[in-house]
């Protein structure tokens, strides 16, 4: 069981209500720290408005919660928090260096030390030549990529990334899914709300998905078995036959379903059958996305279209 | 939480000074004064020439074109304090520059005390080049300074910090254009409070006189300017009320002190809204 000590976030009943509205109904939330948490929900289902309850933007109608083990807003817990919001506006006409001179002295750094932070930030983010443009002449992906510097330069406990990844191309996805593991290996909880299961699916420790402001289901990403599931349309085979492939999730009516270890199992299953004596039909291999899972959760009615 | 003002502070001047509100501004200001000193130099020129003014009708012209001259110069530095920070709370929140800020270690009470702290000096530094200009122009060109600069100076340099404050405290609850409209409203509630005090004191009539106080009471910014103007005339303008800056009814110094109070209470209920406020 996990303390407070080892949370980064904790929440109970936290809800917000805007006028008649239930933005948040009953988020009840465990982030541990050093995990990359993901935070799943179609749109309107709150994700935002918890995310501003969790960085003290918004306060919560009821419930309470903790942030590095402090409450919610408190000041001294912020100076190890670092936030990319989804629509990153800053002052444009400030340059890339000025952006992260300004933000770094919000967090107390000065002198030698924020501008070598700076500078190193600004490297990573390949933005060293752009460094002394404004910013309003930056594309997107180099607007996204110093907003991620800015919400690094306090080296922080946790990081709150909303949708890091809209808008860029592959180049810039990989960078911040680069950044999110050196993070993590450094010890930091990231808090990613996104969009793009594949990027949640490649980079999370743990998602949950939120639906009405609440909570439906959490999946353990290090728990989800591997590999992929196989469904048979076959006759003449045994449960004991399928098993010795792999792991026999049904079979019944002439269709089974097997998990196996990879995609080169299957020319293995279907000649051993053959060789059998079994009649194979058909094989259909596929593997259980995050998106299938998603769709799952919240059903049809939110699938995209 | 001194640290923090300053850090706001200084990129809020930063700011200001990209601003094409302060460009617009210093273009007028500097198109009002070489409109001004040319008038001046001409009603100078015309005055020393005329043997038929005393000294004292003189002087006493130069001061009407003086303080009419400051009345602009007082005019144009409300505009500057009111349109100038009028968006820098509601803008960044609409825009959501704010989030990234207000997530930083920094009191929501740091923000808007150094964006007021910035804004008052641009608009105070606005308002003292503006009248030096005024009163550089009468001296050079009429060799007139008026009276009670000492007084009156900080009195409507005081009025420019009161707009901002409240420019700044509506900002951080109502939209941008709501708050320039209430800030406006605010000072034509002002103005024609004072002018009814005055005209209804020059007219003995206690009713108006009451009324305009109590206007003064709600914005008491006009109130600063009348007293500025007192100060800035010699006695027998004011007593034969001369001039449309004549003070028939003296604000007193109490008002000066409610002007102060009322700036800390809207700073201080623009630190209450950011606080409440939902980012």
């Amino acid at each position: 069981m996990n303390t407070t000590r080892d949370l980064a976030i904790e929440t109970h009943h936290l809800s917000r209500r805007f006028g008649e509205k239930l933005a948040v109904a009953d988020l009840s939330i465990a982030v541990k720290r050093g995990e990359v948490f993901g935070f799943l929900g179609p749109n309107g289902a709150g994700k935002t408005t918890s995310l501003k309850m969790l960085l003290g933007l918004i306060e919560p109608t009821s419930g309470k919660g903790t942030l590095l083990g402090k409450p919610i807003g408190d000041r001294a817990a912020r100076a190890k928090v670092g936030f990319l919001p989804e629509h990153f506006r800053f002052q444009d006409w400030l340059t890339g260096r000025e952006l992260l001179r300004f933000h770094g002295r919000l967090y107390g750094l000065s002198g030698s030390a924020l501008d070598a932070k700076a500078d190193a930030l600004l490297t990573r983010m390949a933005l060293q030549e752009a460094a002394d443009r404004p910013i309003k002449g930056y594309s997107k992906g180099m607007t996204q990529r110093v907003g991620l510097a800015q919400a690094i330069l306090n080296d922080p406990d946790i990081i709150f990334l909303d949708e890091p990844t809209s808008g860029l191309d592959p180049l810039g996805r990989l960078l911040v899914r680069d950044v999110i593991h050196e993070l993590r290996a450094g010890g930091t909880s990231v808090f990613l709300n996104s969009h793009l299961l594949g990027e949640v699916e490649a980079t999370c420790d743990r998602v949950v998905f939120v639906k009405q402001g609440r909570v439906v289901h959490e999946l353990d990403m290090a728990a989800t078995p591997s590999g992929l599931e196989v469904e048979l349309r076959v006759h003449g085979t045994s449960d004991a036959a399928l098993a010795a492939h792999g792991t026999v999730l049904s079979h019944a009516d002439g269709v089974a379903t097997v998990r196996v270890a990879s995609e080169e199992q299957l020319p293995l299953l279907a000649a051993a059958l053959v060789q059998s004596g079994a009649r194979l039909y058909a094989m259909k291999p596929h593997k259980r996305s995050l998106e299938d899972t998603f769709l799952a959760v919240m059903g049809e009615d939110q699938r995209p279209g | 939480m001194i640290r923090d003002v300053l850090v706001i502070l200084h990129i809020t001047l930063h700011e200001a000074a990209r601003k094409r509100v302060l460009v617009a501004t210093l273009i007028g200001a500097a198109a009002f004064l070489l409109l001004y000193g040319i008038g001046f130099h001409f009603v100078a020129q015309k005055v020393a020439a005329d043997s038929g003014l005393t000294v004292v009708r003189q002087r006493l012209f130069l001061n009407f074109l003086t303080l009419a001259g400051l009345y602009v110069s007082h005019f144009l530095s409300i505009m500057t304090a009111v349109l100038l920070p009028v968006d820098t709370l509601s803008g960044d929140i609409a825009s959501g520059v704010v989030q990234t800020v207000a997530t930083k270690p920094v009191g929501r009470s740091s923000i808007v005390i150094g964006k007021w702290l910035a804004f008052s000096l641009v608009a105070v530094a606005y308002y003292m080049l503006v009248a030096l200009g005024v009163l550089a122009i009468g001296y050079v060109r009429g060799h007139f300074v008026p009276p009670g600069l000492t007084i009156a100076l900080p009195l409507m340099a005081l009025e420019a910090v009161v707009f901002v404050s409240i420019s700044i405290a509506g900002g951080a609850r109502l939209a941008t254009v709501t708050n320039g409209v209430l800030v406006f409203a605010l000072y034509g509630l002002a103005f024609i409070g004072s002018w009814v005090e005055q005209i209804g004191t020059m007219a003995g009539n206690a009713s108006a006189r009451t009324l305009g106080t109590a206007v003064s009471l709600l914005m008491p910014t006009e109130a600063l300017y009348q007293r500025a103007a007192y100060f800035m005339q010699p006695s027998i303008m004011r007593d034969l009320h001369m001039t449309p800056f004549a003070t028939a009814s003296l604000p007193s110094p109490a008002m000066v002190w409610w002007a102060v109070a009322y700036a800390l209470v809207a700073l201080a209920l623009g630190v209450h809204a950011l606080r409440k406020r939902a980012l």
